[in-house]
């Protein structure tokens, strides 16, 4: 099938950037998005251009590094699936394709589609984790999990941290990567010491880092690669609140 | 105090403010719709409620105060909340969200309601005060008749057949703002004549209800109480909530319009 | 095209003038006290069982106050590099990280689906840490280390505690207690696992970890940043230099110690289940600056990958190996009718009974669909080779489910696989329960890695290796959920404490300036070979030779090799570096995000590599493991170990351009374990 593909193009953080359009020829149903993208930079090396940038590593939908919009829709809009699970079939010959990157002021564009997504890293570093140190822990027995808890952290521990929530936000908030974080973490027993101290400490740097709010559109899951379900963010509401209230003074 | 400067300070306290004033103006705006319908059971008992609310005065003040206080809160983090949102999403998408995709279960598409609280809720405010100004403060430029409806007021006990209570207007110049019972009933039906007035009331409380009718879900949502399994009953309740405010609402300018109620 | 030709061999010529230059400078750097090569594994006596508690005891300490004093490097953020870096932060030490990814939590580690072994014996069912050694040591087909085994599996246990600590959402049964699983190559329920993302949860865990160290300060974090050559100080390990992927800026960072966890180098074969960026360039040039490398042939082929579906192919996808439970593997009898099939003029289904060859099952009786990797891939590639494959390209076997299906009824098979079977349609576009999947094996993982003592430290005073980047612990083949309790192991339990012994040693001056000439010496050496790759302009694509080298490999030194191929590769790679370097073509420049740069610097190590795997291969003159020879099978076509000639560990040193690599021999003495041929009739 052929293609025409209308894709950003953006030096550097400086440049205010441009769509420029390709023509992609003889794709095959069977390649994924990201290998018509391959396929599409060998000819532009091939004309003296420069590739088009993107992020990708594990090209099997679980390192969240593929990160782009296709069409108006981050990953595409296959459900449950990321860029590079993407495959043509579901696209038909003489298709326009518009492809953007991550669109978020908290994310901003390093070259082409390739978008700084460190303040993600500083959220979790303000407070995503459990404080233990190695070794000094007791036995994975002695802390009984419910099964029901442990399948629920699992659906939030799932997010591959790709960041399509943000990117198909209009408000470009970060609010369902941090719920799945604190959900995980505030639903296993381990995680109880630093409930409260964790809330209050990622959702300041959420804000510090200039992610949008909440207006409760559902756009986050309907995009996310994971299908991680909107009902954390209530989860997370929750959370803050008990925390600001139990713990006053972090 | 840090629980303040976290709720002041943080997007989510901002959200919980806003769902907490949300949640006084939503009781508000029951109680003041139920008031209204009193009108249906006639022109004494919309004048005697009326009257009833006047009476209680510093605990009308303090209900009033309340109001205007939620009201400005409410205001104060729509008004912060949306500009972070628009400066964390500077750019938008040149890219067309297919709206036909067999595949996706939930729309991408967010519902016209949540992308448009801001203006609805902007255009409620600025009616809010012609609303005030129209009824309360009574100005007659305003009103669209010749007549000032500081003139209208009843008197408030029965002295004989021809002084009914709530139904017998004093004479011209005899009544004053605070002392008498406003005449609610005769200044509702001369307003609602105006048909620009009644349309423009309609609107308003159309664009209150589509409003509320994400603002109620939201505030679920933003204190917590919202999951999957209550999620449909809350989208159906606030559906329904918005509709049934709606009809309480714009049942009385239609009806005086439409000479239903005379 | 004439003139073309000679512009572009002129072109070779300078380039190998300049990086022959270049490797003779760096002699002179490093040979100021270049020790000779020696393999000293330094395994503590005693009995086996007493090894690691009184190596530890014996190691040298670093006292609290000291230990801020000192720096250490890891590179990688994988299970490994995560977890070294963050304990070693917790400790006291001051660690710089480094990964080219833009998060840590983006190593490969994150991708592996099945589980993770530990000797706990949750279940009762007579697991112990002798017996998870004793599986390990067996399933490596004896060509790893005993102590290395054994300490692995001592650890084991340590780790699911510090999982189930972290917060990693482990199943777990109704009662609470964590669930377990059974895994190939074990007789008993060892495996830990969070759905069918256990690596994920895991990485997620050791990078929650780091990421309160980097958030404490202890660890400083560089992301989309590439280590492209390592920086020996009087034949000590001290530094390296790095490539931001960002601003192309070649910077040098001076530690006490390196520390590698950069994984395996599946992606030599180009098309493997390795990420896209997945690469050798650190361990190779840790090599060529002195390091050992060990047992580069040993790669692991998984049986049960999603099929090449055509030229356009970047990278194959892994299916879990537990498909092999409730599938069937079969071709077609007849040549012919695989034809028609691969044509389409056949569906699967219009192949009657008789004639399907269940080649598995007929051939081992006993164990089935569910023999080891190793055999299943081989047998695959065997029918596939006979012409009888079932996919367009030939290359590609049947799994059917629809007996059981019939067995279990639909839902029970999608309660199962239900993940799995979407992930293939949504790569295939194939509904695996109405049709049968189409599996071929594909390269998953490589058991060499560089050289390390019991100290996890290489040759070269000051490099450690941990992780897929050492060999030690899996022989020529690595079981399942083996790799993941490794690399943790390696990270939590045993390099934090072994590395202290070096420190001690050297004291906390031994730090040298990143003005000392041989890291300016080196970054020279670097930047040279970026600018030497950007000056070629030639035709071809870093990828295009990746592409090319993949398929060498895959052919003469893939699931099963022989001499002639070994030596016809051995002849083909050297050929095709000179073409790389004459006539690659990258466009851009250093001084931004460049892709094509990043890629031409990998695949230029890989077509050295390349070679270096080939060699290993050609002189290991027996089957074991990953490496099958097909000149050294049994009568019915297993594989055969020679344990009197090569029961030992294979070590290159590296010699100097366009000269051989010398092979080195660490004997491996096996006083546990009692070797044996493995059987699966």
């Amino acid at each position: 099938m052929n293609l025409t593909l209308k894709v950003w193009r953006q030096e550097n953080a400086d440049d205010p950037g441009h769509f420029e359009v390709y023509m992609a020829q003889d794709i095959s149903p069977d390649m994924s998005f990201l290998e018509m993208l391959d396929i599409v930079n060998e000819y532009i090396i091939a004309d003296d251009g420069e590739p088009i940038a993107f992020d990708s590593d594990c090209r099997e939908g679980i390192c969240g590094a593929c990160s782009m919009v296709i069409n108006g829709v981050p990953h595409g809009g296959q459900q449950g699936t990321t860029a590079c699970q993407l495959h043509m079939r579901h696209f038909c010959s003489g298709d326009t394709v518009t492809i953007e990157p991550w669109r978020a002021t908290a994310f901003p564009v390093h070259r082409d589609l390739i978008v700084d997504r460190t303040s993600f890293e500083r959220i979790q570093q303000a407070g995503g984790f459990i404080s233990v140190r190695t070794g000094s822990v007791p036995d994975a027995n002695a802390t009984l999990v419910p099964k029901g808890d442990a399948d629920l952290a699992m659906d939030a521990a799932q997010c591959i941290g790709c960041g399509a929530c943000v990117a198909a936000c209009k408000n470009a908030s970060a609010m369902l990567f941090v719920a799945a974080k604190v959900s995980h973490l505030s639903l296993v027993p381990q995680g109880q010491p630093e409930r409260e101290r964790r809330a209050i400490a990622m959702v300041k740097q959420m804000d510090k880092e200039g992610f949008g709010n909440c207006t409760v559109t559902g756009a986050c899951e309907a995009v996310c690669p994971k299908e991680i379900s909107i009902d954390f963010i209530g989860r997370l509401n929750r959370e803050y609140g008990r925390a600001i209230l139990k713990k006053g003074n972090a | 105090m840090p629980l303040v400067s976290n709720i002041l300070s943080s997007s989510l306290g901002q959200k919980y403010l806003m769902a907490l004033s949300g949640v006084g103006l939503f009781g508000f705006i029951v109680v003041h719709m139920l008031g209204n319908l009193t009108i249906l059971a006639g022109p004494s008992a919309i004048n005697e409620y009326a009257a009833k609310l006047h009476s209680m005065g510093p605990l009308l003040w303090i209900a009033r105060i309340g109001l205007l206080g939620m009201a400005g809160v409410h205001i104060w983090a729509a008004v912060r909340l949306t500009r972070d949102n628009r400066k964390a999403r500077s750019v938008q998408y040149e890219g067309v969200v297919d709206p036909v995709d067999r595949h996706r279960k939930s729309k991408i598409v967010s519902t016209y309601a949540s992308r448009t609280m801001i203006y609805s809720g902007l255009i409620i405010a600025a009616f809010a005060l012609f609303h005030i100004a129209h009824f309360t403060w009574k100005i007659p430029q305003i009103n669209g008749v010749e007549v000032d409806f500081e003139t209208f007021y009843v008197y408030e006990v029965s002295a004989g057949s021809d002084q009914v209570a709530y139904l017998t207007p004093l004479p011209d110049g005899v009544g004053k703002e605070g002392e008498n019972a406003v005449d609610v009933y005769k200044m509702l039906t001369t307003g609602f004549k105006v048909w620009w007035v009644s349309i423009f009331y309609v609107i308003a409380v159309g664009l209150l209800c589509i409003h509320l009718s994400h603002g109620l879900s939201a505030m679920f949502q933003s204190l917590g109480l919202k999951t999957k399994a209550y999620e449909k009953w809350i989208d159906h309740f606030a559906c329904a909530t918005g509709w049934l405010l709606f009809g309480g609402y714009a049942s009385v300018p239609v009806s005086i319009l439409l000479g239903i109620i005379p | 095209m004439v003139a073309k030709k000679k512009t572009a061999k002129s072109k070779v010529k300078t380039s190998v003038n300049k990086s022959s230059r270049n490797s003779a400078d760096s002699m002179n750097v490093s040979s100021r006290a270049k020790k000779p090569f020696s393999l000293k594994p330094n395994i503590p006596p005693g009995p086996i069982s007493e090894k690691w508690e009184k190596h530890k005891f014996n190691l040298k300490l670093v006292t609290p106050a000291n230990k801020r004093k000192f720096e250490i490097i890891v590179v990688g953020s994988g299970l490994a590099g995560a977890s070294s870096a963050a304990t070693l932060a917790e400790l006291g030490y001051n660690v710089k990280c480094f990964c080219y990814q833009d998060s840590p939590r983006r190593a490969h580690s994150i991708a592996a689906q099945g589980g993770i072994n530990a000797a706990k014996n949750y279940q009762n069912d007579g697991d112990s840490v002798y017996r998870l050694f004793y599986d390990t040591v067996k399933g490596g087909d004896y060509r790893s280390r005993e102590a290395n085994v054994y300490r692995l599996a001592q650890v084991s246990v340590d780790i699911i505690d510090q999982c189930s600590a972290q917060g990693v959402p482990f199943a777990r049964e109704y009662g609470g207690l964590l669930a377990n699983r059974s895994f190939g190559g074990a007789q008993v329920s060892r495996t830990f696992y969070a759905r069918g993302q256990t690596g994920q949860q895991l990485l997620l865990g050791a990078y929650s970890a780091l990421n309160r160290q980097i958030g404490l300060g202890k660890v400083k974090m560089h992301c989309r940043t590439e280590m492209l050559d390592i920086v020996l100080v009087n034949g000590h390990a001290k530094g390296i230099v790095v490539r931001d992927m960002v601003t192309g800026k070649i910077s040098r960072h001076s530690a006490h110690a390196v520390v590698l966890a950069t994984g395996g180098y599946g992606n030599a074969f180009f098309l493997s289940t390795n990420a896209k960026g997945c690469n050798v360039t650190a361990t190779f040039r840790a090599y060529k600056r002195g390091a050992g490398f060990a047992n580069p042939c040993y790669t692991q082929i998984h049986p049960t990958c999603i099929p090449v579906s055509g030229s356009h192919q970047s990278k194959l996808t892994l299916m879990s190996e537990s498909l092999r439970n409730d599938g069937r593997v079969w071709v077609p009898k007849d040549k012919k009718v695989a034809e028609k099939i691969r044509r389409g003029e056949l569906k699967p289904s219009d192949v009657s009974e008789e004639n399907r060859d269940y080649y598995l099952e007929s051939k081992y009786p006993s164990f089935g669909n569910l023999v080891p990797r190793d055999l299943a891939s081989r047998n695959a590639k065997e029918v596939c080779d006979e012409g009888r494959g079932v996919v367009a390209s030939g290359l590609g076997v049947y799994l059917d489910f629809t007996d059981a299906i019939e067995r279990l009824g639909e839902n029970t098979v999608r309660e199962r696989y239900g993940n799995l079977f979407d992930m293939y349609e949504k790569i295939t576009g194939t509904n695996a329960y109405q049709n049968p999947m189409t599996i071929y094996p594909a390269v998953h993982y490589t058991m060499g890695g560089l050289w390390v003592d019991y100290n996890l430290m290489s040759n070269l005073p000051g490099l450690f290796a941990i992780g897929e980047a050492n060999f030690s612990d899996h022989g020529a083949n690595r079981l399942g959920a083996s790799a993941l309790m490794q690399g943790l192991a390696d990270g939590y339990f045993v390099l934090p404490y072994t590395i202290g012994q070096y420190l001690a040693e050297i004291g906390e001056g031994d730090r040298p300036s990143l003005d000392d000439p041989a890291f300016i010496s080196v970054q020279d050496e670097v930047e040279c070979r970026i600018n030497t790759m950007l000056s070629i302009k030639g035709e071809r694509t870093p990828t295009s030779f990746h592409r090319e080298l993949g398929q060498i490999m895959w052919d003469k030194c893939g699931m099963e090799r022989n001499k002639t191929q070994l030596q016809e590769a051995i002849k083909l790679i050297p050929r095709l570096r000179q073409e790389f370097w004459s006539n690659l073509k990258i466009p851009g420049e250093n001084a931004s995000l460049n892709q094509s740069l990043e890629r031409a610097g990998r695949v230029a190590d890989f077509l050295e590599f390349g070679e270096l795997m080939c060699r290993d291969a050609l002189q290991r003159e027996e089957s074991c493991g990953g490496h099958f020879r097909s000149e050294h099978q049994t009568t019915e076509g297993e594989a055969k170990r020679n344990d009197d000639d090569f029961s030992y560990v294979s070590a290159w040193e590296y010699m100097g351009e366009n000269k051989n690599p010398k092979l080195h021999k660490e004997p491996l003495k096996y006083e546990e374990v009692k070797m044996t041929q493995r059987n699966y009739k």
